[in-house]
């Protein structure tokens, strides 16, 4: 481009005005903005931003010994067991199967906050009342049976986490009246 | 009387300020990514509002998913010299041998889901071919043949050996619609090792659960 100038300059001496060309100062910027969006959209899709969160999970120390096998004696009042059935149904009862605690009769629910939610955070609450003592609260009792998920046992624990229930723990023995409830309710579900 | 003037428009706009943010925002694309890594076994995790992280390293995955109709557990370690160190002893106890450039393979594979006897044709593949549906058919974990309850073990043996402080930590990715007693399987597999803590891995749930 500089050498186009400078030659038209020396042809032209006796002419006109010699015009210096106006450089334009504005570059097009155009092709610019659509790599630069092309190449946005192209990290936008390629990338996982969310890393995948996890829940922590604890259990108590397996006994091989079943004979070591200590019976652990807790208040039927501080109790709520929760069975865990097919197509995302649940059945509970606070206290003892055989004599439950007031409002506490096996009832078949489903998760989330109109389901078991509602029970838990008002048993929550009214727990330790009833004991007396702020420390024993609620203990639930979570029995999956063969036919649950494993999104049905993430539900759980995630109630469990939303009504800050003090303690909770998987239970995979099932007495012979508890079994019969879970048949009924898979049965139920089908 | 003055002219009224009537301002053309002009046909091209100033994009200055548009090329600006563009390219902002494809530094700060570029400064956060870390690349998807395709996922041997694909899993649709459930849903919770539990926000706890999974950590970066020392971290080992078992996935357990359906693929084919057949329920699979796939064997995960984050970390590559742990990976190298576990299949070296792996292979010592299964009487196998691996070859340096092999076991230098082998630490590139984030998971994999084969029984330890037919690695080495996993090892031999291409990346791209390795995540075939249905190719590879899952690590066997029944009682005669418990390979998984082994990876588990000499995965944290290596761990050891390599002289890290930090015991190496579990995380279970499972299917939303995989059958507790699947579950159960493996978590009694880590519960035999006395490992009685460990992740669930899970997506995120909107608050009105």
């Amino acid at each position: 481009m500089a050498e186009l100038n400078t030659g038209d300059g020396g042809g032209k001496k006796g002419g006109g005005k010699v015009r210096s060309k106006k450089q334009n100062s504005k570059v097009d910027l155009t092709a610019m903005v659509d790599l630069a969006f092309l190449l946005i959209t192209f990290f936008m899709l390629t990338t996982s931003l969310s890393k995948p969160k996890s829940m922590d999970l604890g259990l108590p120390d397996k006994e091989d010994d079943p004979n070591k096998k200590i019976e652990m004696k807790t208040d039927q009042r501080r109790t709520l067991t929760v069975i865990l059935g097919a197509n995302d149904q649940i059945k509970w009862f606070h206290g003892l199967l055989e004599a439950p605690e007031p409002n506490g009769k096996p009832q078949t629910t489903g998760y989330g906050k109109e389901g078991i939610r509602k029970e838990l955070l008002s048993r929550v609450a009214s727990v330790p009342q009833v004991t007396g003592e702020k420390d024993k609260g609620l203990i639930v009792i979570i029995k999956p049976t063969k036919k649950s998920t494993y999104k049905n046992l993430v539900d759980i624990l995630d109630e469990m986490a939303i009504c800050k229930v003090p303690t909770n723990a998987i239970v995979n023995d099932f007495s012979p009246e508890e079994n019969k409830l879970a048949e009924e309710l898979n049965k139920s579900a089908e | 009387m003055a002219k009224i003037k009537i301002s053309k428009n002009a046909a091209s706009i100033d994009m200055t300020a548009m090329c600006d943010v563009a390219f902002l925002l494809l530094t700060f694309f570029i400064l956060t990514a870390t690349a998807k890594t395709p996922e041997a076994l694909p899993v649709t995790t459930p849903a919770s509002t539990v926000e706890v992280k999974l950590p970066d390293t020392g971290l080992v995955m078992l996935t357990i998913g359906k693929s084919d109709g057949k329920d699979k557990v796939f064997f995960g370690m984050k970390d590559r010299d742990v990976r190298a160190k576990t299949l070296e002893l792996m292979a010592a106890k299964y009487k196998l041998s691996f070859t340096p450039e092999e076991t230098a393979q082998f630490a590139l594979i984030d998971e994999f889901g084969v029984p330890i006897q037919a690695l080495k044709q996993i090892i031999a593949m291409k990346a791209a071919d390795r995540n075939k549906e249905g190719l590879q058919p899952g690590i066997p974990l029944d009682s005669l043949d418990n390979q998984l309850k082994d990876w588990i073990y000499t995965a944290r043996q290596a761990n050891i050996e390599l002289g890290n402080d930090k015991e190496l930590d579990f995380a279970i990715k499972g299917d939303a619609k995989q059958e507790y007693p699947n579950i159960k399987k493996i978590m009694d597999i880590l519960q035999d090792q006395k490992i009685n803590s460990f992740n669930l891995v899970t997506g995120a749930r909107g608050k009105d659960f």
